[in-house]
């Protein structure tokens, strides 16, 4: 019974508190939350601060927020596999709609649609996906942070030039949804 | 022991955005059209609980599990990084519906097309801290 009302999603009333409980848990251990921060040590890691002093810094200091991306991956893997009753995101009519003229769907399935999250082998795809990738990396770095790290660690805490950051994550989102789909899809 | 409690704060992190459909493209492209309320409900209810949590923190002086007083860091004041990188986050986000959190929940659910968006990910932070001198912040 419990178990059948988990597998469904789940409302925002009880993962938006949730998302601020993982925050105290990390303040709690002394650690602030923030998942971009995790690209800048995987350069760390990969050997990039042979090439730029940005990433010339003790990563081992930044092990536990690896191991915090290491849960994430199990995290998504258990709430996959085992508690979920794979039923569709569902989202607005209008928007339903919207993703069929822009051809990214046929119909509502899944939890991503298929054309550009299941590969396919086509440039196109591959272009969506890297591109979208570039822009994450360098806009979160650029930014010093991204949903975590500004909309509730940083907004939670009062910060002014989180606010303005979070004022840029949407300008950019409306810009990319409203302006460029229409370009990029149709 | 240390490890496995972050690893365990990950997981619920990770269970938290599958299952809230944070990392569902669909629920960010139909947050960018100010169609739905989920997502808002989301940020907004995570949002008023962690300023509820940072005000106790602060007002009762809390301390960490290492007996160290808990402390929070002000950004570095400007504009011009945080909205331009935030514009530039922002297309990348609604391009491909995940966050550097969600992009990790949804290689570990099986999607793994995601790993090609860390990849660039991690391409797109290495051209960043290459230009970092070179650009206003």
């Amino acid at each position: 019974m419990l178990l059948e009302y988990i597998k469904q999603p789940w409302p925002w009333y009880i993962s938006g508190p949730l998302i601020a409980f993982v925050m105290y848990l990390l303040l709690k251990q002394g650690k602030d939350f923030g998942m971009s921060n995790n690209l800048r040590t995987m350069c760390t890691v990969l050997g990039a601060g042979k090439s730029a002093s940005f990433f010339r810094f003790d990563w081992k200091s930044q092990v536990w927020n690896l191991l915090v991306v290491l849960g994430t991956v199990i995290g998504g893997f258990i709430a996959h596999y085992l508690l979920s009753d794979g039923s569709a995101a569902q989202i607005n009519e209008q928007s339903i709609t919207d993703l069929k003229q822009l051809g990214i769907i046929d119909h509502l399935q899944g939890y991503l649609p298929e054309s550009i999250f299941v590969f396919n082998g086509s440039l196109f795809q591959f272009s969506i996906l890297s591109i979208g990738g570039l822009f994450i990396g360098f806009g979160t770095r650029y930014a010093g942070g991204c949903s975590s790290g500004h909309a509730i660690s940083g907004l939670s805490n009062f910060q002014l030039p989180s606010l303005i950051a979070v004022i840029g994550f949407f300008l950019g989102g409306i810009i990319m949804v409203h302006f460029l789909f229409p370009l990029i899809f149709a | 022991m240390k490890a496995l409690k972050f690893i365990m704060i990950g997981i619920l992190l990770g269970i938290v955005l599958y299952k809230s459909e944070a990392a569902s493209w669909y629920r960010i492209y139909e947050m960018f059209q100010f169609r739905s309320f989920h997502m808002y409900g989301m940020i907004g209810t995570a949002l008023t609980t962690a300023i509820i949590i940072v005000q106790v923190i602060k007002r009762t002086k809390a301390k960490d599990s290492n007996g160290m007083q808990i402390v929070f860091h002000d950004k570095d004041k400007s504009i011009t990084r945080y909205l331009v990188g935030g514009i530039i986050f922002g297309l990348g986000w609604a391009l491909t519906g995940a966050c550097p959190g969600p992009m990790f929940t949804l290689i570990g659910s099986g999607y793994w097309t995601l790993g090609i968006v860390l990849l660039f990910a991690l391409f797109g932070t290495w051209i960043y801290g290459l230009l970092r001198n070179k650009l206003p912040h």
